[in-house]
Protein backbone atom coordinates (compact mmCIF):
# COMPACT_ATOMS: atom_id res chain seq x y z
CA UNK A 1 0.00 0.00 0.00
CA UNK A 2 1.38 3.00 -0.96
CA UNK A 3 0.57 5.69 1.57
CA UNK A 4 -0.54 8.84 -0.04
CA UNK A 5 1.20 11.87 0.70
CA UNK A 6 -0.39 14.40 2.94
CA UNK A 7 2.21 16.88 3.38
CA UNK A 8 1.39 20.18 1.71
CA UNK A 9 3.87 21.30 -1.10
CA UNK A 10 4.17 25.00 0.38
CA UNK A 11 6.59 25.31 2.75
CA UNK A 12 5.08 26.62 5.87
CA UNK A 13 6.29 29.22 8.99
CA UNK A 14 5.11 26.85 12.06
CA UNK A 15 3.71 30.06 13.44
CA UNK A 16 1.30 30.33 10.66
CA UNK A 17 -0.42 26.55 11.46
CA UNK A 18 -4.21 26.28 12.93
CA UNK A 19 -4.29 23.02 12.83
CA UNK A 20 -1.87 20.28 13.12
CA UNK A 21 -2.54 16.45 13.49
CA UNK A 22 0.35 13.83 13.36
CA UNK A 23 -0.25 10.11 13.09
CA UNK A 24 -4.07 10.36 14.46
CA UNK A 25 -5.97 7.68 14.90
CA UNK A 26 -8.87 6.91 16.76
CA UNK A 27 -10.33 3.30 17.87
CA UNK A 28 -14.15 3.24 19.24
CA UNK A 29 -14.73 1.04 22.18
CA UNK A 30 -16.64 -1.66 20.19
CA UNK A 31 -13.23 -1.93 18.12
CA UNK A 32 -14.00 -0.55 15.02
CA UNK A 33 -10.99 1.68 13.89
CA UNK A 34 -12.91 4.37 12.65
CA UNK A 35 -9.84 6.97 11.46
CA UNK A 36 -5.71 7.38 10.76
CA UNK A 37 -3.50 7.80 10.90
CA UNK A 38 -3.67 11.04 9.78
CA UNK A 39 -1.57 13.88 9.07
CA UNK A 40 -3.21 17.34 8.19
CA UNK A 41 -2.07 20.55 8.41
CA UNK A 42 -4.07 23.78 8.52
CA UNK A 43 -3.29 27.34 7.91
CA UNK A 44 -4.46 30.61 9.25
CA UNK A 45 -7.12 31.40 7.22
CA UNK A 46 -7.29 28.31 5.07
CA UNK A 47 -11.16 27.24 3.83
CA UNK A 48 -10.28 23.30 3.72
CA UNK A 49 -12.79 20.65 2.97
CA UNK A 50 -12.48 17.11 4.18
CA UNK A 51 -14.81 15.11 1.61
CA UNK A 52 -15.44 11.28 1.52
CA UNK A 53 -17.73 8.11 1.67
CA UNK A 54 -20.51 8.34 4.81
CA UNK A 55 -18.34 6.52 7.55
CA UNK A 56 -15.03 7.43 6.43
CA UNK A 57 -13.94 8.93 9.77
CA UNK A 58 -13.79 12.89 8.63
CA UNK A 59 -16.74 13.35 11.55
CA UNK A 60 -14.20 11.65 13.82
CA UNK A 61 -11.50 13.59 12.76
CA UNK A 62 -13.47 17.03 13.24
CA UNK A 63 -15.02 15.84 16.69
CA UNK A 64 -11.35 15.02 17.77
CA UNK A 65 -9.78 18.70 16.80
CA UNK A 66 -12.81 20.56 18.79
CA UNK A 67 -11.51 18.05 21.39
CA UNK A 68 -15.11 16.46 22.07
CA UNK A 69 -13.15 12.83 21.81
CA UNK A 70 -9.75 12.32 22.84
CA UNK A 71 -7.56 10.32 19.88
CA UNK A 72 -6.39 6.54 20.43
CA UNK A 73 -3.01 7.92 19.32
CA UNK A 74 -1.30 10.75 17.44
CA UNK A 75 -0.79 14.47 18.32
CA UNK A 76 -3.52 17.27 17.88
CA UNK A 77 -2.48 20.57 18.10
CA UNK A 78 -4.42 23.76 17.55
CA UNK A 79 -3.70 27.33 17.80
CA UNK A 80 -5.74 29.38 20.66
CA UNK A 81 -4.23 32.73 19.53
CA UNK A 82 -6.23 35.36 19.33
CA UNK A 83 -9.16 34.22 21.26
CA UNK A 84 -10.12 36.67 24.30
CA UNK A 85 -12.41 33.96 25.62
CA UNK A 86 -9.49 31.85 26.73
CA UNK A 87 -8.01 28.32 25.80
CA UNK A 88 -10.78 26.06 24.62
CA UNK A 89 -13.30 28.87 23.35
CA UNK A 90 -11.34 29.71 20.21
CA UNK A 91 -13.10 27.19 18.06
CA UNK A 92 -16.70 27.37 16.95
CA UNK A 93 -18.50 23.92 16.12
CA UNK A 94 -21.52 23.99 13.67
CA UNK A 95 -23.44 20.34 13.51
CA UNK A 96 -25.12 18.35 10.84
CA UNK A 97 -28.23 19.11 12.57
CA UNK A 98 -28.53 22.69 14.09
CA UNK A 99 -28.67 21.36 17.38
CA UNK A 100 -30.58 24.27 18.88
CA UNK A 101 -32.17 24.78 22.11
CA UNK A 102 -35.69 24.41 21.24
CA UNK A 103 -36.61 25.85 24.66
CA UNK A 104 -35.25 28.95 24.14
CA UNK A 105 -35.41 31.84 21.59
CA UNK A 106 -32.95 32.51 19.06
CA UNK A 107 -31.06 35.04 20.73
CA UNK A 108 -31.15 33.12 23.76
CA UNK A 109 -29.67 30.61 21.44
CA UNK A 110 -26.92 32.68 20.14
CA UNK A 111 -26.02 33.75 23.54
CA UNK A 112 -25.71 30.33 25.02
CA UNK A 113 -21.24 30.36 24.15
CA UNK A 114 -21.55 33.86 25.70
CA UNK A 115 -23.23 33.02 29.02
CA UNK A 116 -21.30 29.84 29.03
CA UNK A 117 -17.98 31.68 28.98
CA UNK A 118 -19.80 34.43 31.70
CA UNK A 119 -19.48 37.49 29.52
CA UNK A 120 -21.33 40.38 30.94
CA UNK A 121 -25.03 41.15 29.09
CA UNK A 122 -24.35 44.54 28.11
CA UNK A 123 -21.70 43.33 26.03
CA UNK A 124 -23.14 39.77 24.88
CA UNK A 125 -26.12 41.74 23.14
CA UNK A 126 -23.93 43.50 20.84
CA UNK A 127 -22.24 40.74 19.92
CA UNK A 128 -24.94 38.56 19.41
CA UNK A 129 -26.56 41.47 17.13
CA UNK A 130 -23.81 41.46 14.89
CA UNK A 131 -23.13 37.68 14.94
CA UNK A 132 -27.46 37.27 14.09
CA UNK A 133 -26.92 40.20 11.00
CA UNK A 134 -24.03 38.50 9.70
CA UNK A 135 -25.92 35.54 9.05
CA UNK A 136 -28.92 37.92 8.05
CA UNK A 137 -31.60 36.96 10.47
CA UNK A 138 -31.52 40.39 12.80
CA UNK A 139 -35.13 40.40 12.61
CA UNK A 140 -35.56 36.93 14.04
CA UNK A 141 -34.03 37.14 17.28
CA UNK A 142 -37.41 36.68 19.36
CA UNK A 143 -38.45 33.57 17.00
CA UNK A 144 -38.29 30.07 18.65
CA UNK A 145 -36.27 27.52 16.23
CA UNK A 146 -39.55 25.46 15.61
CA UNK A 147 -40.71 28.83 13.95
CA UNK A 148 -38.33 28.82 11.76
CA UNK A 149 -37.30 26.75 8.37
CA UNK A 150 -34.42 24.28 7.85
CA UNK A 151 -32.13 26.77 6.06
CA UNK A 152 -32.63 29.70 9.25
CA UNK A 153 -31.86 26.79 11.84
CA UNK A 154 -28.60 26.56 10.18
CA UNK A 155 -27.93 30.21 9.99
CA UNK A 156 -28.92 30.71 13.84
CA UNK A 157 -26.41 27.65 14.04
CA UNK A 158 -23.93 29.35 12.41
CA UNK A 159 -24.14 32.82 14.36
CA UNK A 160 -24.09 30.82 17.31
CA UNK A 161 -20.88 29.20 16.03
CA UNK A 162 -19.65 32.76 15.11
CA UNK A 163 -20.82 34.72 17.55
CA UNK A 164 -17.36 34.01 19.97
CA UNK A 165 -15.56 35.64 17.19
CA UNK A 166 -13.64 32.09 16.72
CA UNK A 167 -10.02 31.20 15.20
CA UNK A 168 -11.47 28.58 13.63
CA UNK A 169 -14.51 27.28 12.08
CA UNK A 170 -15.16 23.44 12.65
CA UNK A 171 -18.23 22.24 9.98
CA UNK A 172 -19.31 19.20 9.74
CA UNK A 173 -21.79 18.61 6.90
CA UNK A 174 -23.60 21.82 7.96
CA UNK A 175 -25.56 21.67 4.83
CA UNK A 176 -25.96 18.12 4.29
CA UNK A 177 -29.95 18.07 5.05
CA UNK A 178 -31.21 20.98 3.21
CA UNK A 179 -32.46 21.50 -0.44
CA UNK A 180 -30.25 22.18 -2.88
CA UNK A 181 -31.51 25.63 -3.65
CA UNK A 182 -31.27 26.59 0.35
CA UNK A 183 -28.01 25.02 -0.02
CA UNK A 184 -26.14 26.97 -2.86
CA UNK A 185 -27.60 30.24 -1.42
CA UNK A 186 -25.71 29.19 2.34
CA UNK A 187 -22.69 28.07 0.66
CA UNK A 188 -22.95 31.40 -0.91
CA UNK A 189 -23.07 33.66 2.28
CA UNK A 190 -20.43 30.98 4.36
CA UNK A 191 -17.94 32.07 1.41
CA UNK A 192 -19.06 35.66 1.79
CA UNK A 193 -18.40 35.34 5.91
CA UNK A 194 -15.12 33.63 4.91
CA UNK A 195 -14.09 36.25 3.04
CA UNK A 196 -14.79 38.83 4.92
CA UNK A 197 -13.91 37.67 8.68
CA UNK A 198 -10.88 35.66 7.04
CA UNK A 199 -11.48 32.62 9.74
CA UNK A 200 -10.04 29.03 9.38
CA UNK A 201 -12.95 26.68 8.23
CA UNK A 202 -12.44 23.02 8.31
CA UNK A 203 -15.22 21.52 6.64
CA UNK A 204 -16.66 18.40 6.34
CA UNK A 205 -18.80 17.37 3.35
CA UNK A 206 -19.70 14.49 0.97
CA UNK A 207 -20.72 16.55 -1.42
CA UNK A 208 -17.75 16.89 -4.47
CA UNK A 209 -19.49 20.30 -5.94
CA UNK A 210 -19.96 21.44 -2.16
CA UNK A 211 -16.37 20.92 -1.36
CA UNK A 212 -15.02 22.14 -4.85
CA UNK A 213 -17.28 25.26 -4.24
CA UNK A 214 -16.11 26.34 -0.95
CA UNK A 215 -12.25 25.19 -0.59
CA UNK A 216 -8.97 26.58 -1.37
CA UNK A 217 -8.43 23.05 -0.40
CA UNK A 218 -9.93 19.52 -0.84
CA UNK A 219 -8.53 16.75 1.00
CA UNK A 220 -10.01 13.25 -0.71
CA UNK A 221 -10.58 10.52 2.34
CA UNK A 222 -10.66 6.45 2.33
CA UNK A 223 -13.31 4.83 3.29
CA UNK A 224 -12.79 3.42 6.61
CA UNK A 225 -10.36 3.84 8.73
CA UNK A 226 -10.20 7.44 7.06
CA UNK A 227 -6.57 8.50 5.73
CA UNK A 228 -5.98 10.70 3.48
CA UNK A 229 -6.28 9.61 -0.37
CA UNK A 230 -5.67 12.70 -2.53
CA UNK A 231 -5.52 16.62 -1.76
CA UNK A 232 -6.55 19.08 -4.16
CA UNK A 233 -5.68 22.95 -4.22
CA UNK A 234 -8.42 24.71 -5.84
CA UNK A 235 -6.96 27.58 -7.17
CA UNK A 236 -10.04 29.13 -8.78
CA UNK A 237 -9.97 33.02 -9.10
CA UNK A 238 -12.09 34.97 -6.05
CA UNK A 239 -14.35 35.94 -5.61
CA UNK A 240 -16.30 32.91 -6.20
CA UNK A 241 -19.78 33.38 -7.26
CA UNK A 242 -22.80 31.71 -8.90
CA UNK A 243 -20.71 32.23 -12.49
CA UNK A 244 -18.12 29.67 -10.97
CA UNK A 245 -20.79 27.13 -10.56
CA UNK A 246 -21.61 26.41 -14.36
CA UNK A 247 -17.95 27.10 -15.55
CA UNK A 248 -15.74 24.50 -17.22
CA UNK A 249 -12.63 25.02 -14.35
CA UNK A 250 -15.54 24.16 -11.67
CA UNK A 251 -16.35 20.83 -13.75
CA UNK A 252 -12.83 19.91 -14.68
CA UNK A 253 -12.05 20.31 -10.72
CA UNK A 254 -15.11 18.09 -10.01
CA UNK A 255 -14.20 15.20 -12.25
CA UNK A 256 -10.78 15.04 -10.70
CA UNK A 257 -11.69 15.02 -7.25
CA UNK A 258 -14.66 12.41 -7.86
CA UNK A 259 -12.13 10.50 -10.22
CA UNK A 260 -9.85 10.19 -6.59
CA UNK A 261 -13.24 9.23 -4.75
CA UNK A 262 -13.37 6.37 -6.95
CA UNK A 263 -12.89 3.70 -4.97
CA UNK A 264 -9.79 2.04 -8.12
CA UNK A 265 -8.13 5.10 -7.56
CA UNK A 266 -7.75 5.39 -4.17
CA UNK A 267 -4.63 5.29 -2.35
CA UNK A 268 -3.18 7.40 -5.28
CA UNK A 269 -2.35 11.14 -5.35
CA UNK A 270 -3.94 12.73 -8.66
CA UNK A 271 -1.93 16.02 -8.15
CA UNK B 1 -59.09 22.55 -25.18
CA UNK B 2 -60.12 20.72 -23.09
CA UNK B 3 -62.94 21.10 -20.38
CA UNK B 4 -61.51 19.43 -17.38
CA UNK B 5 -62.49 21.33 -14.59
CA UNK B 6 -61.28 20.58 -11.02
CA UNK B 7 -64.21 20.67 -8.44
CA UNK B 8 -64.16 24.02 -6.54
CA UNK B 9 -62.60 22.98 -3.22
CA UNK B 10 -65.49 24.40 -0.45
CA UNK B 11 -63.23 25.96 2.43
CA UNK B 12 -66.46 26.95 4.16
CA UNK B 13 -67.74 23.27 4.06
CA UNK B 14 -63.94 22.05 5.74
CA UNK B 15 -64.61 24.77 8.87
CA UNK B 16 -68.39 24.17 9.26
CA UNK B 17 -67.19 20.19 9.67
CA UNK B 18 -64.03 21.16 11.76
CA UNK B 19 -66.52 23.24 14.26
CA UNK B 20 -69.19 20.60 14.20
CA UNK B 21 -66.29 17.71 15.32
CA UNK B 22 -65.65 20.20 18.36
CA UNK B 23 -69.15 20.79 19.36
CA UNK B 24 -69.57 17.28 19.38
CA UNK B 25 -66.19 15.99 21.41
CA UNK B 26 -67.63 18.28 24.05
CA UNK B 27 -71.10 17.44 23.87
CA UNK B 28 -71.39 13.92 23.62
CA UNK B 29 -69.79 13.04 26.97
CA UNK B 30 -72.38 15.55 28.39
CA UNK B 31 -74.89 13.52 26.60
CA UNK B 32 -73.59 9.90 28.16
CA UNK B 33 -73.76 11.60 31.03
CA UNK B 34 -76.99 13.11 31.18
CA UNK B 35 -78.63 9.41 29.72
CA UNK B 36 -76.96 7.67 32.53
CA UNK B 37 -78.33 9.90 35.40
CA UNK B 38 -81.76 9.85 34.33
CA UNK B 39 -81.71 5.42 33.87
CA UNK B 40 -80.20 5.43 37.28
CA UNK B 41 -82.80 7.96 38.37
CA UNK B 42 -85.57 5.65 36.35
CA UNK B 43 -84.21 2.54 37.60
CA UNK B 44 -84.24 3.96 41.17
CA UNK B 45 -88.14 4.71 40.57
CA UNK B 46 -89.46 2.12 38.50
CA UNK B 47 -88.35 -0.95 41.40
CA UNK B 48 -88.40 1.66 43.84
CA UNK B 49 -85.29 1.21 45.20
CA UNK B 50 -84.89 2.15 48.99
CA UNK B 51 -82.03 4.63 49.40
CA UNK B 52 -79.95 2.53 51.78
CA UNK B 53 -79.41 0.36 49.24
CA UNK B 54 -79.55 2.36 46.04
CA UNK B 55 -80.20 6.26 46.37
CA UNK B 56 -81.25 8.22 42.75
CA UNK B 57 -79.23 11.07 42.24
CA UNK B 58 -81.57 13.59 43.25
CA UNK B 59 -81.09 11.89 46.93
CA UNK B 60 -77.30 12.50 46.27
CA UNK B 61 -77.86 15.87 45.12
CA UNK B 62 -79.91 16.56 48.08
CA UNK B 63 -77.66 15.41 50.60
CA UNK B 64 -74.52 16.89 49.31
CA UNK B 65 -76.31 20.27 49.57
CA UNK B 66 -77.75 19.48 53.27
CA UNK B 67 -74.16 18.18 54.42
CA UNK B 68 -72.38 20.51 52.82
CA UNK B 69 -70.67 22.21 56.22
CA UNK B 70 -69.45 18.66 56.90
CA UNK B 71 -68.55 17.36 53.86
CA UNK B 72 -66.36 20.46 53.01
CA UNK B 73 -64.66 20.46 55.77
CA UNK B 74 -63.58 16.72 54.68
CA UNK B 75 -62.76 18.19 51.26
CA UNK B 76 -60.58 20.93 52.62
CA UNK B 77 -58.67 17.92 55.20
CA UNK B 78 -58.30 15.40 52.04
CA UNK B 79 -57.47 18.40 49.95
CA UNK B 80 -54.56 19.81 52.05
CA UNK B 81 -53.10 16.31 52.89
CA UNK B 82 -53.10 15.61 48.90
CA UNK B 83 -51.34 19.14 48.10
CA UNK B 84 -48.60 18.29 51.32
CA UNK B 85 -48.21 15.13 49.60
CA UNK B 86 -47.46 16.31 46.13
CA UNK B 87 -45.35 18.93 47.00
CA UNK B 88 -43.08 16.54 48.97
CA UNK B 89 -43.48 13.83 46.30
CA UNK B 90 -42.18 16.78 43.74
CA UNK B 91 -39.53 18.22 45.77
CA UNK B 92 -38.28 14.46 46.66
CA UNK B 93 -38.22 13.21 43.62
CA UNK B 94 -36.97 16.40 41.49
CA UNK B 95 -34.22 16.48 43.49
CA UNK B 96 -33.47 13.03 43.88
CA UNK B 97 -33.17 12.51 40.39
CA UNK B 98 -31.10 15.47 40.09
CA UNK B 99 -28.53 13.55 42.91
CA UNK B 100 -29.02 10.53 40.80
CA UNK B 101 -27.74 12.46 37.52
CA UNK B 102 -24.33 14.19 39.44
CA UNK B 103 -23.62 10.88 41.07
CA UNK B 104 -23.95 6.96 39.55
CA UNK B 105 -22.53 5.96 42.88
CA UNK B 106 -25.82 7.33 44.47
CA UNK B 107 -28.15 6.09 41.64
CA UNK B 108 -27.31 2.48 41.83
CA UNK B 109 -26.72 2.21 45.75
CA UNK B 110 -30.97 3.77 45.89
CA UNK B 111 -32.43 3.13 42.79
CA UNK B 112 -33.73 -0.14 43.71
CA UNK B 113 -34.95 1.60 47.08
CA UNK B 114 -37.26 3.66 45.31
CA UNK B 115 -38.76 0.94 43.14
CA UNK B 116 -39.21 -1.15 46.04
CA UNK B 117 -40.96 1.87 47.82
CA UNK B 118 -43.32 2.01 44.64
CA UNK B 119 -44.12 -1.71 43.99
CA UNK B 120 -44.79 -2.64 47.82
CA UNK B 121 -48.82 -1.80 47.66
CA UNK B 122 -49.48 1.53 49.52
CA UNK B 123 -52.67 0.37 51.27
CA UNK B 124 -50.04 -2.55 53.30
CA UNK B 125 -47.67 0.11 53.92
CA UNK B 126 -50.27 2.29 55.99
CA UNK B 127 -51.66 0.83 58.91
CA UNK B 128 -47.61 0.13 59.52
CA UNK B 129 -47.03 4.09 58.78
CA UNK B 130 -50.43 4.56 61.16
CA UNK B 131 -48.63 3.15 64.41
CA UNK B 132 -45.48 4.63 64.09
CA UNK B 133 -46.40 8.11 63.05
CA UNK B 134 -49.27 10.54 64.13
CA UNK B 135 -52.27 9.89 62.42
CA UNK B 136 -51.76 13.09 59.99
CA UNK B 137 -47.91 12.69 59.18
CA UNK B 138 -49.19 9.11 58.17
CA UNK B 139 -51.67 9.88 55.76
CA UNK B 140 -49.11 12.98 54.14
CA UNK B 141 -46.23 10.05 54.01
CA UNK B 142 -48.35 8.04 52.29
CA UNK B 143 -49.61 10.87 49.72
CA UNK B 144 -46.01 11.14 49.37
CA UNK B 145 -44.95 7.65 48.63
CA UNK B 146 -47.23 6.99 45.85
CA UNK B 147 -46.63 10.03 44.05
CA UNK B 148 -42.67 10.43 44.79
CA UNK B 149 -41.95 7.60 42.25
CA UNK B 150 -43.32 9.08 38.91
CA UNK B 151 -41.51 11.80 39.44
CA UNK B 152 -38.45 10.57 40.18
CA UNK B 153 -38.14 7.92 37.26
CA UNK B 154 -40.01 11.08 34.55
CA UNK B 155 -37.18 12.82 35.57
CA UNK B 156 -34.20 10.77 35.74
CA UNK B 157 -35.62 9.74 32.19
CA UNK B 158 -36.08 13.94 31.14
CA UNK B 159 -32.37 14.64 32.53
CA UNK B 160 -30.60 11.56 30.64
CA UNK B 161 -32.52 12.27 27.48
CA UNK B 162 -30.73 15.26 26.38
CA UNK B 163 -29.40 16.11 22.87
CA UNK B 164 -25.76 14.33 22.30
CA UNK B 165 -24.97 16.98 20.49
CA UNK B 166 -26.03 19.87 22.61
CA UNK B 167 -24.09 18.36 25.45
CA UNK B 168 -21.39 18.40 23.18
CA UNK B 169 -21.35 21.92 22.56
CA UNK B 170 -21.85 22.66 26.73
CA UNK B 171 -18.56 20.99 27.02
CA UNK B 172 -16.57 22.42 23.99
CA UNK B 173 -17.48 25.97 25.50
CA UNK B 174 -16.45 24.55 28.67
CA UNK B 175 -19.25 24.90 30.94
CA UNK B 176 -19.51 23.94 34.16
CA UNK B 177 -21.40 21.17 35.80
CA UNK B 178 -23.79 23.62 37.30
CA UNK B 179 -24.52 25.46 33.81
CA UNK B 180 -25.04 22.36 31.87
CA UNK B 181 -27.62 21.48 34.84
CA UNK B 182 -29.05 24.91 34.73
CA UNK B 183 -29.06 25.91 30.83
CA UNK B 184 -29.16 22.38 29.43
CA UNK B 185 -30.27 19.75 31.67
CA UNK B 186 -33.36 20.71 33.51
CA UNK B 187 -35.15 22.72 30.42
CA UNK B 188 -34.60 19.70 28.61
CA UNK B 189 -35.88 17.49 31.37
CA UNK B 190 -38.88 20.01 32.29
CA UNK B 191 -41.51 18.30 29.49
CA UNK B 192 -40.83 15.00 31.38
CA UNK B 193 -40.76 16.68 34.96
CA UNK B 194 -44.10 17.96 34.27
CA UNK B 195 -45.44 14.93 32.91
CA UNK B 196 -44.72 13.01 35.96
CA UNK B 197 -46.35 15.78 38.08
CA UNK B 198 -49.39 15.11 36.63
CA UNK B 199 -49.29 11.30 37.36
CA UNK B 200 -48.27 12.25 41.04
CA UNK B 201 -50.65 14.51 41.34
CA UNK B 202 -53.98 12.36 41.04
CA UNK B 203 -51.81 9.47 42.68
CA UNK B 204 -51.25 11.66 45.45
CA UNK B 205 -55.04 11.74 46.60
CA UNK B 206 -55.44 8.23 45.74
CA UNK B 207 -52.47 7.84 48.49
CA UNK B 208 -54.13 10.22 50.70
CA UNK B 209 -57.59 8.23 50.07
CA UNK B 210 -55.72 5.31 51.09
CA UNK B 211 -54.87 6.05 54.42
CA UNK B 212 -57.55 7.75 55.37
CA UNK B 213 -59.52 4.72 55.26
CA UNK B 214 -56.63 2.82 56.80
CA UNK B 215 -56.89 4.98 59.69
CA UNK B 216 -60.90 5.33 59.36
CA UNK B 217 -60.73 2.14 61.53
CA UNK B 218 -58.43 3.59 63.88
CA UNK B 219 -60.63 6.66 65.04
CA UNK B 220 -60.30 10.26 64.60
CA UNK B 221 -59.88 11.26 60.76
CA UNK B 222 -62.04 13.41 59.19
CA UNK B 223 -61.35 13.44 55.59
CA UNK B 224 -63.66 12.69 52.73
CA UNK B 225 -62.11 9.17 52.70
CA UNK B 226 -63.24 8.50 56.33
CA UNK B 227 -66.38 10.38 55.73
CA UNK B 228 -67.27 7.62 53.36
CA UNK B 229 -66.13 4.37 55.69
CA UNK B 230 -67.96 6.22 58.64
CA UNK B 231 -71.00 6.67 56.20
CA UNK B 232 -70.64 2.99 55.39
CA UNK B 233 -70.91 2.24 58.70
CA UNK B 234 -73.88 4.10 59.36
CA UNK B 235 -75.61 3.24 56.23
CA UNK B 236 -75.94 6.74 54.87
CA UNK B 237 -75.77 5.59 51.32
CA UNK B 238 -76.51 8.92 49.84
CA UNK B 239 -73.56 10.77 51.76
CA UNK B 240 -71.15 7.82 50.41
CA UNK B 241 -72.04 8.57 47.12
CA UNK B 242 -71.83 12.24 47.81
CA UNK B 243 -68.20 12.08 49.00
CA UNK B 244 -67.15 10.06 46.40
CA UNK B 245 -68.27 12.23 44.13
CA UNK B 246 -66.49 14.85 45.33
CA UNK B 247 -63.23 12.97 45.28
CA UNK B 248 -63.57 12.34 41.90
CA UNK B 249 -64.12 16.08 41.08
CA UNK B 250 -61.31 16.57 43.13
CA UNK B 251 -59.34 14.50 40.88
CA UNK B 252 -60.46 16.09 37.49
CA UNK B 253 -59.69 19.40 38.74
CA UNK B 254 -56.03 18.74 40.38
CA UNK B 255 -55.33 16.51 36.56
CA UNK B 256 -56.42 20.28 34.97
CA UNK B 257 -54.72 22.35 36.66
CA UNK B 258 -51.52 20.65 36.17
CA UNK B 259 -52.48 20.10 32.89
CA UNK B 260 -53.26 23.47 32.13
CA UNK B 261 -49.80 24.59 34.20
CA UNK B 262 -47.56 22.53 32.45
CA UNK B 263 -49.81 23.90 28.68
CA UNK B 264 -48.67 27.38 29.76
CA UNK B 265 -44.72 26.32 30.77
CA UNK B 266 -44.73 24.35 27.29
CA UNK B 267 -47.13 26.28 24.60
CA UNK B 268 -44.35 28.56 23.01
CA UNK B 269 -41.75 25.46 22.18
CA UNK B 270 -42.81 22.17 23.14
CA UNK B 271 -44.20 19.31 20.12
CA UNK B 272 -46.54 18.21 22.87
CA UNK B 273 -48.05 21.79 23.38
CA UNK B 274 -48.66 23.20 19.78
CA UNK B 275 -51.27 22.53 17.88
CA UNK B 276 -52.14 20.99 15.32
CA UNK B 277 -51.59 23.82 12.62
CA UNK B 278 -47.93 25.14 13.62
Amino acid sequence: MAAPASVSDINLNPADLVVSLRGVTKTYDSGIVALGPLDLDVRRGEFVSLLGPSGCGKSTALRLIAGLNAPTSGVIQVSHRGSEMGAGHSIGFVFQEPTLMPWASVRENVRLPLKLGRMPASEANGRIAQALAQVGLADFADAFPRELSGGMKMRVSLARALVIDPDILLMDEPFAALDEITRFRLNNDLLTLWRSLRKTVIFVTHSVFESVYLSQRVIVMTARPGRIAAEFHIDAAEPRAEEFRTSAEYAGYCRDVSHALTPLHQGRSIR
Amino acid sequence: MSTRQTPPVSLDKAAVDERLLRIIRILAPIMVLAVSIGLWSLIVRINNIQPYVLPGPEAVFQTLIDDWPVLSRSLLVTLSTTLEGFVAAAVGGILMALLFNQSKWLEYSLFPYAVILQVTPVIAIAPLLLIYLPQQTAVVVCAWIVGFFPVLSNTTLGLNSVDRNLAGLFRLYGASRLQTLCYLKLPAALPFILGGLRIAGGLSLIGAVVAEIAAGSAGAGSGLAYRIAESGYRLNIPRMFAALLLLSVAGMVIYGLLAFVSHLILRRWHESALGKES
